[in-house]
């Protein structure tokens, strides 16, 4: 009973204040890993053209919370997602929705460079191929998307090179790269720079300042710096450990705009691990 | 400066002392066993190769074209082992189209749709045992099954009711040996698939597939090879000690469905015979087996290479 009232004022206090339609929102969501539960009673409104981060210490749920939001946990064995996840208004998670579908609106980039083992193009390529777009219009698709990430001038004259040649900060732009052909509506990026240089990383995020005229974007981070730079929201998770049992649960403990997030934080979990003074 | 020096002397004075030190006595010796035991393979791979070759040399040398174009026949000197190869070869080319489509599906299911349960996990194990299980035993599964069950499709006592026993005989190893090379590929190449929103038809096609397609092909085609030397299974089914009534060509299809021998077979009875010469034509035979499953090989490096270079 208490932990209902508890995480009843959480919730409270995570409803995000009043914002331009949203493009995804998720209520009382709730995911399971087998029996145990991951992340409780999130609620988030992520507005449109918009950068909202997700910080918090490692294990809260970030990940698994940015995985709800293209269905991407289906893919994992024994995961279980209860509550609302929507996306201009659709339950994604009704049993009509097309998972497939989903995912060519809603892009992912990973926490690690992932681009496949194939030429540049190639990996540009295979999302509108597969969406049936004419080949006529890959070569012009290559070209903007590869603009667009920013890699455009270093990979021009080797396009029908393999992707794996090319550095780890280019491949994660090549992967954002392949994200944008399909042209999503929101792009998801789970800690996009956690592999790179801060040249790379600060390419990244200039990116990212540009690509929000466009898409909608959430980024987990473990920078406390890249989301206070980058994004217009954040939400700050943390993790519960209950007292009876030994479980660890994720909750959202604040969202709001990124500046009073970072400069005066409702709760003092926040404050405290925005400040440095909480790991 | 002078600091440093000093401590630059004693740095070197250290390493020259651990040098001089310590030697690895243990390691020297494993080291020398490991090489002990790759020479003594070596040595016997040679000494089986230079055995066989010099025994069947002369039939090799003298009369190539004809020991692969005639029959077997009583006396050494006219016997050749045309039905043999026929055999062989259509064995090979049916066990291939049967066992590797099978097997590979097999595998793709088990992989990448089964759900992982205790069901999926004991059908993994049986197969698992099902590579273990002596060629003899698929001999008498596949004399029950396609020999006689089957017999209106196979024709009975025919080469390809011997394809279909060797097929069966490898395919626990063509799904073991693909779902191994299926189950190698990174699940980050599944996501990046599936995050641009492919199907799971399409990732498994286009990127899990290719990627495991150097490691199922190199599996099978050895497996192949291996099982094309295998005797047990093909007398079993009723291959044809001595010379077949069947008078087809190499690539005539016909022989499916008639009276059949193999190499193995054909070695097999030589080796027995007493008779003059007899010894050096079975050399000579083996010296072909070892040809044919050594084109199958290169076959699969091959194919191997190119999917590499493609993905
Ligand atoms: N595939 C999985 N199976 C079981 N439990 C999982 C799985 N993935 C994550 N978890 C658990 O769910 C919880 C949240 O994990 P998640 O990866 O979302 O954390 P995170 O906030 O992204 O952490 P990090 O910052 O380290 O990436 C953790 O306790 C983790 O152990
Ligand atoms: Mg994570």
């Amino acid at each position: 009973m208490t932990v209902d009232l508890d995480s009843a004022v959480v919730a409270k206090g995570a409803v995000a204040p009043p914002a331009p339609l949203p493009v995804l929102t998720a209520n009382d969501l709730q995911v399971y890993y087998g029996d145990f539960q991951a992340v409780r009673n999130v609620h988030l409104a992520i507005p449109r053209n918009e950068i909202v981060a997700m910080i918090g210490p490692s294990g809260c749920g970030k990940s698994t919370v940015l995985r709800c939001f293209n269905r991407m946990n289906e893919l994992i064995d024994g995961c279980r997602v209860t509550g609302h996840v929507c996306y201009h208004g659709v339950d994604l998670y009704d049993p009509r929705v097309d998972a497939v579908e989903v995912r060519r609106r809603i892009g992912m980039v990973f926490q690690k460079p992932n681009p496949f083992p194939k030429s540049v193009y190639e990996n540009v390529v295979f999302g509108p191929r597969i969406a049936g777009v004419a080949r006529a219009e890959f070569d012009g698709i290559v070209e903007s998307s590869l603009r667009k990430a920013a890699l455009w001038d270093e990979v021009k004259d080797r396009l029908k090179a393999s992707a794996l040649g090319l550095s780890g900060g280019q491949q994660q732009r090549l992967c954002i790269a392949r994200a944008i052909a399909s042209n999503p509506d929101v792009l998801l990026m789970d800690e996009p720079c956690s592999a790179l240089d801060p040249i790379a990383t600060g390419r990244i995020e200039d990116l990212m300042h540009e690509l929000k005229a466009d898409y909608t974007i959430v980024i987990v981070t473990h920078n406390m710096q890249q989301a206070a730079r980058v994004s217009d929201r954040t939400a700050f998770f943390t993790v519960e450990v209950s007292s009876d049992s030994d479980r660890r649960t994720g909750v959202l403990v604040e969202y709001d705009d990124t500046e009073k997030i970072f400069s005066n934080p409702s709760d003092s979990r926040t404050e405290n691990y925005v400040t440095g003074r909480f790991g | 400066m002078a600091v440093a020096r000093v401590l630059d002397a004693g740095m070197a004075d250290r390493v020259k002392v651990s040098l001089t030190g310590a030697r690895d006595g243990r390691g020297f010796l494993f080291r020398t066993l490991l090489q002990l035991a790759l020479l003594l393979t070596v040595v016997i791979l040679a000494a089986l190769l230079v055995q066989v070759l010099t025994l069947g040399w002369e039939t090799l040398a003298t009369r190539l074209g004809d020991f692969l174009t005639a029959e077997s026949r009583s006396r050494a000197h006219e016997a050749g082992v045309f039905q043999g190869l026929r055999g062989t070869l259509w064995i090979g080319v049916i066990t291939t189209l049967v066992a590797f489509p099978l097997g590979v599906s097999a595998a793709v299911y088990l992989e990448e749709y089964a759900p992982r349960n205790r069901m999926t996990a004991f059908i993994e194990l049986n197969i698992r045992n099902l590579a273990g299980v002596p060629s003899v035993v698929y001999g008498i599964l596949a004399y029950t099954i396609f020999v006689t069950l089957l017999r209106p499709v196979t024709g009975g006592k025919t080469a390809l009711s011997g394809a279909l026993a060797v097929a069966v005989l490898v395919l626990p190893v063509v799904i073991i040996t693909s779902a191994e090379a299926i189950r190698a590929v990174p699940d980050s190449l599944r996501e990046a698939g599936f995050g641009v929103g492919a199907t799971r038809w399409e990732v498994i096609r286009s990127h899990v597939l290719p990627y495991a397609a150097p490691g199922i092909l190199t599996g099978t085609l050895l497996s192949l090879g291996r099982a094309l030397g295998e005797a047990a299974p093909l007398i079993l089914v009723g291959a044809v000690a001595g010379s077949v009534g069947y008078s087809g060509g190499l690539l005539d299809p016909g022989q499916l469905r008639e009276q059949f021998t193999a190499m193995p077979i054909v070695i097999a009875t030589w080796s027995t015979n007493a008779r003059p010469g007899f010894d050096q034509i079975t050399a000579a035979a083996i010296v072909v087996l070892l040809v044919v499953v050594l084109m199958a090989n290169a076959a699969a490096i091959g194919l191997r290479n190119r999917f590499e270079k493609k993905r």
